[in-house]
């Protein structure tokens, strides 16, 4: 492991240990207003000062942290679970499952990303709860964010089904869903767990692209989204620099699971 | 056998765009609010025409018959008219196009010249500080959200093509640069260095060709991801296009123009990835 990726790792993990310390770390909840201190600038009592109706910044940003890094991967793991069962299942059994499937990825893909993941979020209710509009977020992530790794998975499936193991297994007597997970879905992992990793950034980035639009977690709860949307009345730089803090922490933490994934996950 | 492919593609794009039409068309029936309109809530209207305002919309209630009259209208050039704007989406996809076109546009053309000249110096002078300069930009920018890029633009005053110009620069940049770095290891290039061709003859004679065709194939890619980036700078920076529109048209649940952009926006994402497979086929038979 070359120095960059232990670098990597170790900020990884301080943030999320940072993150699920949150209870302990922060001086107050997330949602607990400082009424006598409005866009107070940093001290030490609020680290980070207070937003606009008095809520303790630092406090916001730990458990913004919290809910983007422990949600992204749920919403990784549902569309790659959803991806071996669509493009898996497809190339495993070929035939019109697999043209079905790829005209199935091909619809999704034909859109861009960004369109279809704004307009469906638009499109559902936008007046929920903060726990609902959590739920909501990740799992429209997690169910259109699967096409991509689908068609990938498709593929090695496909390969997987022509290979001499797959061929003696038959032979074996061996077939249906038995097969399948037993022999071809093993040997898709380290697919399925570049699918995982690499899906993981893209849906924090897309939150964060949901929040800022309006479109993410719900107010009072904090998201890297909902803190990156305060920057919509920055004014400049220099007045308020501690405002920058979320985003300098997502581009941190970004940083860090580029350097993690290896060249050869990535490709794969 | 040409034509058959060129017709298999064609009616391949057509069946996508309209399943796309469908989809959204579906999306925006079942989605909360539909059936909703503000102007119900207005005392000044009587019953009559309450039940009008109600009555109009009727036709929207079953997704396929509104979708198949409106392919009927779309096929004599009507497209509808948006509840929330009033106005024919004719008339505002006409409007709001060349602004989309220009953001757009200006923004994959600033992405591909930043990618390709720092991938060019990068693979050129390897271990300067062209490689660094280019990996540590498209790292940044690779980090940053579509709608941050898009308020940075907002606080910066500075044009909206540019947000999309830096959302896409880093998907290009890293392609294009492994691209280069593969086909630099190639055997013929170690020949041609060997032979003492120059650099620059090097890349435009020997590297260029070899990675030509998949560069053409990102150019559509890029096309897709320029669209999507679309829709966070145009609402954002307050852009009238069609990415502002698509905006206002999904918050307000208007179906007609809904289904017109989602349309839109489908079939020119197709044809830009179909365009970039017909230059890709062309340059390997070429190569061939």
């Amino acid at each position: 492991m070359s120095a960059a990726r232990k670098l990597a790792c170790a900020v990884l993990v301080a943030v999320c240990v940072g993150s699920l310390a949150a209870d302990w770390l922060a001086p107050a909840g997330y949602a607990k207003q400082f009424r006598e201190a409005p866009s107070a600038p940093p001290s030490r009592q609020h680290l980070l000062g207070t937003d606009e109706i008095g809520r303790d910044r630092f406090a916001r940003v730990l458990y913004g942290t919290r809910i983007s890094l422990l949600l992204a991967p749920a919403a990784a793991l549902l569309s790659t679970v959803l991806a071996a069962l669509v493009g898996g299942l497809a190339g495993y059994l070929g035939g019109i499952w697999i043209r079905l499937a790829t005209a199935l990825t091909d619809l999704f893909l034909s859109l861009p990303w960004l369109f279809l993941l704004i307009t469906v979020r638009a499109l559902l209710p936008l007046n929920v709860s903060p726990l609902f509009s959590v739920l909501i977020t990740f799992l429209i992530l997690g169910v259109l964010g699967w096409a991509a790794s689908a068609r990938v998975l498709s593929t090695s499936a496909c390969s997987l089904r022509s290979s001499d193991f797959v061929l003696q297994a038959r032979a074996s007597g061996l077939h249906g869903a038995r097969l399948f997970f037993v022999h071809v879905l093993p040997n898709l992992k380290p697919v399925l767990y570049a699918q995982f990793w690499i899906s993981i950034p893209v849906f924090i980035l897309s939150e964060a692209n949901l929040g800022i639009l309006g479109l993410g977690v719900a107010e009072p709860m904090p998201s890297w989204g909902s803190l990156l949307r305060e920057l919509e009345g920055l004014i400049s730089f220099r007045d308020e620099p501690w405002r920058l803090v979320p985003l300098f922490l997502l581009i941190v933490v970004m940083t860090s699971f580029q350097q993690v994934l290896s060249k050869e996950e990535v490709a794969a | 056998m040409l034509l058959w492919k060129i017709a298999r593609r064609l009616l391949a794009i057509a069946g996508l765009v309209l399943l796309g039409g469908l989809l959204s068309a579906t999306l925006v029936r079942f989605a909360p609010g539909f059936d909703t309109d503000e102007r119900q809530l207005d005392p000044t209207l009587s019953a009559d025409s309450v039940r009008a305002l109600v009555e109009s919309r009727s036709h929207e209630h079953n997704v396929l018959r509104f979708y198949l009259s409106y392919l009927k209208g779309a096929l004599h050039g009507e497209l509808g008219v948006s509840h929330a704007l009033g106005q024919p989406v004719q008339k505002l996809l006409r409007d709001r196009w060349p602004v989309t076109l220009r953001v757009v546009g200006v923004g994959l053309l600033l992405a591909w010249l930043l990618a390709a000249a720092l991938a060019c110096i990068a693979s050129l002078w390897q271990r300067a500080p062209g490689e660094l300069l280019g990996t540590a930009l498209s790292g940044a920018f690779l980090c940053i959200p579509a709608a941050v890029l898009a308020l940075l633009s907002v606080i910066l005053n500075t044009p909206g093509y540019l947000a999309v110009a830096f959302i896409v620069f880093p998907k290009t940049y890293r392609y294009t640069r492994n691209l280069l770095a593969k086909a630099y290891t190639l055997p013929h290039i170690t020949a041609a260095r060997a032979k003492g061709l120059g650099e620059a003859r090097i890349l435009a004679w020997h590297v260029f060709p070899v990675v030509a065709p998949q560069m053409a194939a990102l150019a559509g890619i890029s096309v897709s991801i320029a669209l999507g980036a679309s829709i966070p700078v145009e609402s954002l920076c307050g852009l009238p296009g069609i990415g502002q529109l698509a905006w206002q048209a999904a918050l307000a649940r208007d179906l007609p123009l809904l289904v017109n952009v989602t349309v839109l926006v489908t079939l020119v994402t197709l044809l830009a990835n179909s365009g970039a497979d017909v230059i890709v086929h062309m340059l390997r038979s070429r190569e061939a």
